[in-house]
């Protein structure tokens, strides 16, 4: 499936985030605990979303690193909030047939005695639908 | 005073200390917690995205149960405080979300975000009192240096969790100095654990989780606490337990001496 231009309009929906408004600070990068593990920089990601590049978006490694701690949410002076971008472009991902990022299958190597149920309903909400 | 009470899955399974001693604490102090019927996982996660409803739903079941027996609703568990404050904060406050959300549910009565949502350690502050409970401590934890872990979800956003400073919060320490012990204060308290991350990313998590507890230590707490079972995981898993984790309720047991009753039990 290609992926078009459109696509922006649907992450803006998604997020209810308004990329326009970005002042390129960069407090969200360097509140970030997965900088480093990202390829586009959560500031990027904004640019991206302005930009309209969203195929670069979704075959990001970033939308797999991010952990959801708010951290760019809670810091953003703009209300631009990077982590609802990041979210809803997984979610165009993931609301695809067979795209899902974590399968049934893989669940019994990944776990162990102590694994909490809590890990695994996080992860199947953030990584799949 | 009776609250309602929403456990949530883990509480029932690999984190049952953490419930059991909530449970005998809050007797000790006075207080009841009725769990709410036929209560459904909240999910883990907060769904972000602005056009989730069907997600959200068993959080508002939960609510509208309290709302119904006209309790407050307490939770233990960070991850289920999160999203159950947070989904209460849609139904207040976003209408796409409440109108949706009630054209499913069909309920007597619409539901509009009318319950109080209070975390255990809220009632400790807000409802009990650090002064009052400090008065009924009969076993003080004196000299232990304890290192307070907040992680995200009981923190941000701040604006709709509304717990505690989300930079500079206090609640813990100031827990742990109504039980009788010294809180230590360090960068790392408030930084993520790397959350689900551990699942698919063990690596992740295990540098996140290092930094957490290099970080106490090297400030010289003797030992972390926590009130969440994925950052009780985390950081025992990824850091070879180089310090002991402890949920603060365990802590709140002992010094209410109620700790045995449980352990035995």
């Amino acid at each position: 499936m290609s992926i078009v231009n459109s696509q922006a309009d649907k992450i803006k929906e998604i997020s209810g985030s308004n990329p326009l408004k970005c002042m390129k600070c960069g407090k969200c990068s360097a509140s970030c605990p997965s900088f480093n593990e990202m390829d586009i920089k959560p500031h990027q990601f904004v640019s991206y979303v302005q930009n309209e590049d969203i195929q670069s978006l979704v075959e990001s490694k970033s939308l797999w690193k991010c952990l959801s701690c708010f951290a760019c949410i809670e810091r953003c002076p703009r209300n631009v909030q990077p982590g609802k971008l990041i979210d809803a472009a997984r979610q165009i991902v993931v609301r695809q047939k067979g795209q899902d990022y974590l399968k049934a299958d893989e669940i019994p190597e990944l776990i162990d005695p102590e694994t909490p149920q809590q890990l695994l309903v996080s992860a199947f909400r953030r990584y799949r639908r | 005073m009776k609250y309602s009470y929403y456990p949530g899955c883990t509480l029932k399974n690999k984190a049952k200390d953490l419930d059991a001693y909530a449970r005998a604490s809050a007797r000790a102090l006075g207080f009841e917690l009725e769990e709410i019927e036929n209560w459904q996982c909240c999910g883990g996660v907060y769904p972000l995205g602005s056009d989730e409803i069907a997600s959200k739903l068993s959080s508002v079941r939960a609510l509208n149960e309290a709302k119904e027996k006209g309790q407050d609703l307490v939770t233990l568990c960070s991850a289920c405080h999160h999203v159950i404050k947070r989904v209460n904060d849609d139904m207040k406050n976003v209408e796409d979300i409440r109108t949706k959300a009630n054209n499913y549910m069909q309920l007597d009565e619409p539901y509009a975000g009318e319950t109080k949502v209070l975390h255990f350690l809220e009632v400790l502050r807000d409802e009990i009192g650090f002064d009052k409970l400090k008065e009924k401590v009969v076993n003080p934890l004196t000299g232990k240096k304890i290192g307070a872990y907040y992680g995200c979800l009981l923190l941000r956003p701040g604006k709709i969790l509304e717990f505690d400073n989300p930079e500079n919060p206090k609640i813990l320490e100031d827990f742990i100095r109504a039980i009788g012990a010294e809180p230590v204060i360090y960068p790392y308290r408030n930084e993520c654990c790397g959350g689900y991350i551990s699942l698919k990313e063990k690596d992740m998590a295990k540098n996140m989780c290092n930094n957490i507890v290099d970080s106490a230590d090297g400030f010289g707490a003797e030992m972390l606490i926590t009130a969440c079972p994925l950052c009780m995981y985390n950081l025992k898993k990824s850091t070879d337990e180089k310090l002991p984790v402890k949920y603060f309720t365990e802590l709140l047991a002992e010094a209410l001496g109620v700790k045995e009753e449980v352990d035995k039990a």
